[in-house]
């Protein structure tokens, strides 16, 4: 019985027993190796909360907070209608399958289907809507395999490819050959949108990359399957050409390095669409496709069946994650409401969103003294083991070096990492100079660069300077990253910025603050593919899940880490 | 698999020592000095082999059971440690190598039950000669009856009233049609040897006489290797009447009331009940006197039915025939009598005398009230009630009590064969009045859940609330008589297309088709736009291959691991929650004004989804996929006319390039023994006869095509 009880009652309990018994009174001053059940143990980690819902602050912060969801809520709606309600009529009358239904289709029944970029090219082409840049891509489960999906949606534009259309497929196909997952291209586009041909075509990460891609991730192993449901002219021709197997539509289908115009003019020969590259012909004749179907429904059926002979490894082969896991203790939904402040000049005590986004809300912090304005710790997500580092406030000499222990830690245990930016820089000054912070900083930027673990990157409040960098900015290769409406990135704030640009005796353009200002909001950043979508934040989880069992399930390259030097 | 199953058999057996236990002991005082049975073989398959083996048991008699190929896993099978293989499907009737088998096995009786051997005078003196008893008549009872001309005349000199006909020897087509017109049309053909509605036809005017007449004809050689047969008077408003006799060794006859079997479909009896409605007393009184009279005509010992054609419209009833052996709805009485007819056959077969009176018999009906028995068949009522065979995917039934008993021979897995009867169960009742029966036997039929093949249950229920019949205006047109009240078709409610898609849904996750879901549970993942509806075309099951109904669209998204948005038929999307439990296969799902538990059961052969809901079931599939039709060369077929069930072609009506017109005969097919005349759908050419006679056919496969443009 005493064994159990904590200590301080147990001596409390001696000292009420007769004083002739001095054994046990030795007993109280040797310290006994003291039963802890896992129970009491855990309550070392568990996150506290100190939100009060019903302070001043709380309530403004969920009235702003709301508006910004339910304006990208709206958004998200409007682009997901894809082109104009004439063309989708169009689209349908024509017996085809609107671009969402065809994913549904395609994916497993009750899985979930990750959207990416849904929001790219938002008010990028002045005078042209673009809703979600023609194209959906995302990541889903068809016959148990996560897969990446880039399906073209012809309602918008004749689903041309606009610049941002080429980022968003080459963003697609980048996270596939990172995460090792199988590839199918739902074809149905018109190929380069020519007045953009100068943007569109030959520059490295142009429309040629594509097809470099799917040759590349073919010969590593990554299964290239596509379906080709409307015309693939020209360059996109080589989209089925160059797939491990392709589906196409009859009637409806067509692949062709020059449409029957063109011909015509070069040749003068006349010919109908369905002569010179439909189905038939290619399923019969030419061999460019293995498989012919007779409608959408049928080749999506098709596909599922290319993937289930792939003998590729189904994602819940993963050997990392622990089976039992919990949600967290407090409602991740309350993200989506007073806890994180609008306005990026408060504070945020970065504790409360962990404990809203990790398993059971329990977090065994790392070095939780030292260099406190970076919090790094081991938590689960879903059952994955996740090391996380977190912005609490400016990164300083320590906090930097702990980071980059930190990162070395994770990367010798093999586990992923997971950045929650939140970063206005790092120190500034005399004192900060004389510490060392560049070569600290640096420290600290090598071994997030050099982290050859899978990285993850959300966007929770500014993303600023240098800090961007060391915690794992674009730039720095995160296998996703995702941001919440609150992100803000830029160099630095656009007051800042402005009142740099007058110190250094430049004129100043009286509209600069302002264009910084909506240059550095979250959705300018996601229509320009900076990132790979905005997020509701009570779904951080949901999002980091899925990432997680993209990159750790299936098909996983394991890959050493090498740092570099670190300067001392 | 028997340590399992042998319990779940003799289940039913629970309620019957209580009934009888009273019997035998005052029975054995008075039977001292009578050696009884050690050791039976049942002579039968299926419930009455269940049947038999329950009463046997109960009185420490071993049994030995009989099985055949195809019967080596049904239960009557495995429910003795004693089974004797027989080998092929007709092996039932192979009385010498039964009898043999009694003998190797030191068997003292053979119970034949009914059907197969029960009524062969040859087999049941066969038994006598090589030292066996045989738990039925003197075989010398069972000859004079079973010649249906000859107990006519024994009839007519022992004073019991018999229908005008004619039952002589000639059999001149001609002459018989001469015989009907003497008679008077309508006129009943009936097979001299035949019996439960085989070789039986029925000529309403001289023009279909002849063609009825090879039909009748044909049926009774293929049943009984007989022809011969006789023409009768038909009434057309009659009722079935049967009196349950039972008659011991010392000359003792006592009628154990009379049972009501007027609901019949193909001249085979559904619902069975006792008393008989609406029959005044004297009548009674006097059916019973003229039954016993019958049966000691013949020198009758044990169990037998003397039945009775009852003419509503006059109050005449006239003798049919005379069944020697324990009947299928025996249940009947044994509930409304709460005797043990088993136990008194094997009394009677020890040589005891009867334990009642006729008396103390009476005095126990009134006691007791009214039973009624429900035939469960696996068959198709929308279809003629063409038998319907598979395996039974799911079985769930009413729990048993003194009142309500189950008399089965399959159990959930079993198959059921296209080789022997497809009644799964009998399910029998009673209640202080017919009134209370009869609502206790609707509640039942309600909780009798039978998925897999397609059974009567549905209609079963229809006639139960059928108001005429609640009023006990029976008569064995009655069905003819009530078809479109019967058959009218009911709607498929809304929730019941919401359960289907969600089911659908769900089972698929539960199977883990793709692979296994990964650990966390799936929900909508980000701003949420991207997951359209997924839509389900549901269509409610055509028995009639001809006959596609439309199909219902069902949108489902699912947006968390319990939460759905379904619209059904493009209406708004309402908000569910719904669970499924894969151990049960049920479905609760809150809807916005109610809750519903639904049973689904999904067929992985033809992925048919049968729904329990609200005690009734709806039979649902997925329609077929706009592409398939294209995609897999399906043949349009209402050019064709399909096969309905598994059979074997016994003749083609038709030849190509023939007209038709709608309703004309094409196939005559044969399943489970029963003839089917399959008709034309339409008026047209036939193209191609695509099977000849004596092909074997399963089911859906293609019989006769038209030609494509005489499409109606």
């Amino acid at each position: 019985m005493a064994a159990m009880m904590p200590p301080r009652a147990l001596i409390r309990a001696i000292h009420h027993l007769p004083r002739r018994k001095l054994t046990l009174h030795q007993c109280a001053a040797r310290t006994v190796a003291t039963y802890t059940s896992p129970h009491q143990a855990a309550q070392l980690s568990i996150l506290p909360t100190t939100v009060d819902a019903n302070s001043q602050a709380y309530q403004d912060n969920a009235s702003s907070m709301s508006s910004l969801i339910q304006k990208l809520s709206h958004l998200h709606a409007e682009a997901a209608k894809g082109g104009s309600e004439k063309a989708r009529q169009k689209h349908i009358d024509r017996g085809k399958m609107l671009v969402r239904d065809r994913v549904t289709a395609l994916i497993d029944p009750g899985s979930s289907f990750l959207e990416l970029s849904a929001l790219a090219g938002h008010e990028v082409y002045p005078g042209d809507y673009v809703p979600s840049a023609g194209m959906v891509t995302g990541i889903g489960s068809v016959e148990g395999v996560m897969c990446m999906i880039v399906a073209n949606d012809s309602t918008v534009k004749g689903g041309t490819y606009y610049p941002i259309t080429v980022r968003k497929h080459l963003r697609a196909q980048e996270i596939a050959e990172q995460n090792r997952l199988p590839c199918i291209y739902l074809v149905d586009s018109g190929g380069a949108n020519l007045p953009h041909q100068a943007d569109v075509f030959p520059d490295r990460d142009h429309f040629g990359r594509i097809f470099y891609n799917q040759a590349r991730m073919s010969g590593a192993g990554i299964p290239q399957i596509s379906v080709v449901m409307g015309p693939c002219t020209a360059g996109g021709a080589y989209v089925p050409s160059m797939s491990d197997e392709s589906i196409i539509v009859q009637e409806q289908g067509t692949v062709f390095l020059a449409g029957p115009p063109l011909v015509k003019a070069a040749t003068g020969e006349e010919v109908s669409a369905e002569e010179l590259g439909g189905g038939k012909l290619h399923s019969e004749v030419s061999g460019v496709t293995d498989y012919l179907a007779v409608d959408d429904a049928h080749a999506l059926i098709l596909a599922r069946r290319c993937i289930s002979n792939l003998n590729y490894p189904t994602t819940n082969t993963t050997t990392t994650a622990k089976p039992d896991w919990a949600e967290p203790l407090y409602d991740p939904s309350e993200l989506d409401r007073g806890i994180m402040p609008t306005n990026p000049k408060q504070t945020l005590n970065m504790h409360e969103i962990l404990a809203h986004v990790v398993d059971g809300s329990v977090f065994s912090e790392f070095k939780p003294l030292y260099g406190s304005t970076l919090i790094t710790g081991f938590a689960t997500i879903y059952g994955h083991p996740v090391g996380i580092i977190a912005n609490n406030g400016i990164l300083f000499s320590e906090s930097s070096l702990k980071g980059a222990h930190f990162i070395q830690l994770c990367c010798q245990r093999k586990i992923p990492l997971v950045f929650l930016q939140n970063i206005s820089g790092f120190m500034v000054g005399k004192d900060a100079e004389r510490g060392g912070i560049a070569k600290n900083g640096a420290k600290l930027v090598t071994a997030v660069a050099c982290a050859e673990v899978p990285k993850f990157t959300v966007l929770v409040g500014s993303s600023a300077g240098a800090g961007n960098y060391g915690m794992c900015g674009r730039a720095y290769s995160p296998r996703f990253l995702w941001s919440w409406p609150t992100a803000k990135t830029s160099v630095m704030g656009a007051e800042q910025l402005t009142a740099v640009m007058e110190a250094v005796g430049r004129k100043v353009d009286p509209d600069l603050r302002d264009r910084i200002e909506r240059e550095s909001d979250v959705l300018f950043a996601t229509a320009r593919l900076w990132d790979d979508g905005v997020i509701p934040p009570s779904h951080t989880r949901r999002v980091l899940g899925m990432g997680l069992q993209a990159a750790m399930g299936g098909s996983v390259e394991a890959r050493e880490t090498r740092f570099g030097v670190f300067r001392m | 698999m028997r340590s399992i199953t042998r319990p779940a058999v003799l289940r039913g057996s629970a309620t019957l020592p209580k009934r009888t236990k009273r019997w035998q002991s005052s029975v054995a005082e008075k039977a001292e000095g009578y050696e009884p049975l050690r050791s039976i073989l049942i002579a039968n398959r299926g419930e009455i082999a269940l049947r038999v083996g329950r009463t046997a048991s109960q009185y420490g008699i071993r049994t030995t059971t009989l099985y055949t190929d195809p019967d080596r896993h049904s239960q009557h099978a495995l429910s003795s440690p004693f089974a004797v293989n027989l080998g092929s499907t007709d092996q039932y009737l192979n009385g010498a190598r039964i009898i043999e088998v009694a003998k190797q096995r030191s068997c003292q009786a053979i119970h034949p039950g009914y059907g197969f051997l029960s009524e062969n005078a040859a087999f049941a003196k066969a038994c006598i000669d090589a030292g066996l008893r045989f738990i039925g008549p003197p075989w010398k009872a069972i000859e004079a009856m079973g010649d249906k001309s000859r107990s006519k005349k024994i009839m007519i000199d022992a004073g019991v009233p018999c229908i005008p006909g004619y039952h002589g020897a000639e059999q001149d087509p001609a002459y018989l049609a001469q015989q009907a017109e003497d008679v008077g049309y309508p006129v009943l053909l009936k097979a001299v040897k035949g019996g439960g509605g085989k070789g039986m036809r029925i000529a309403i005017s001289a023009d279909e006489f002849q063609q009825q007449l090879e039909s009748a004809k044909s049926e009774a050689r293929s049943s009984f290797g007989d022809d011969v047969m006789l023409v009768e008077k038909y009434i057309t408003t009659p009722r079935h009447i049967e009196v349950q006799v039972f008659a011991d060794k010392h000359g003792n006859c006592l009628a154990l009331g009379e049972r009501d079997c007027s609901i019949q479909r193909r001249h085979q009896k559904i619902l069975e009940e006792s008393p008989a409605p609406n029959l005044p007393e004297e009548v009674r009184q006097d059916l019973w006197e003229k039954a016993r009279q019958a049966a000691l005509a013949v020198g009758y010992e044990g169990a037998g039915t003397v039945e009775f054609i009852f003419d509503n419209e006059t109050g005449e009833f006239f003798f049919m025939e005379m069944n020697t052996r324990l009947q299928v709805e025996h249940p009947v009485t044994e509930m409304v009598t709460g005797l043990d007819l088993v136990h008194w056959q094997i009394l009677v077969a020890e040589g005891k005398p009867l334990p009642l009176t006729q008396a103390e018999v009476e005095e126990r009906i009134g006691a007791r009230g009214h039973a009624i028995e429900a035939r469960i068949y696996a068959e198709d009522p929308s279809m003629n009630f063409i038998p319907s065979t598979g395996k039974l995917l799911h079985l769930r039934t009413p729990a048993q009590t003194e009142s309500v008993r189950i008399d089965a021979g399959f159990i959930q897995g079993d198959e059921v064969s296209s080789h022997y009867d497809p009644m799964i169960a009998k399910l029998i009742v009673c209640g202080p009045d017919r009134k209370a029966a009869l609502q206790k036997m609707e509640r039942a039929l309600e909780e009798y859940e039978v998925a897999g093949p397609v059974t009567n249950i549905e209609f079963l229920k229809r006639c139960c609330s059928s108001p005429a019949f609640v009023r006990g205006e029976v008569e064995t047109g009655y069905i003819q008589k009530y078809h479109d009240e019967l058959f009218e078709k009911v709607e498929v409610p809304e929730e019941v297309w919401v359960q289907a898609a969600i089911g659908l849904y769900e089972a698929e996750q539960a199977r883990g088709a793709y692979a296994k879901q990964p650990s966390w549970p799936l929900q909508t993942i980000g701003f949420g736009n991207a997951p359209q509806p997924r839509e389900f075309q549901l269509v409610e099951i055509s028995s009639d291959p001809q006959v596609i109904n439309t199909p219902v669209a069902v949108g489902v998204l699912k947006t968390g691991p319990e939460t759905y948005y379904l619209s059904v038929g493009g209406g708004p999307p309402q908000a569910l929650t719904s669970t499924f439990t894969p151990t049960t296969k049920t479905l609760q799902t809150f809807f916005s004004h109610t809750r519903l538990e639904t049973t689904l059961i999904r067929d992985p052969d033809t992925n048919h989804l049968t729904l329990f809901q609200q005690g009734k079931q709806y039979r649902i599939q997925l329609a077929v996929p706009k592409w398939a039709a294209k995609a897999l060369g399906m043949k349009d077929i209402t050019n064709s006319v399909l096969a309905p069930m598994p059979c074997k072609v016994l003749r083609v009506e038709v030849k190509e390039g023939d007209e038709v017109k709608k309703n004309q005969a094409l196939v005559v097919i044969e399943s489970m023994k029963m003839e089917t005349v399959i008709r034309s759908p339409q008026d047209g050419r036939i193209s191609r006869v695509v099977h000849r006679a004596g092909d074997l056919c399963k089911a859906g496969t293609a019989l006769v095509e038209f030609e494509g443009e005489h499409e109606s």
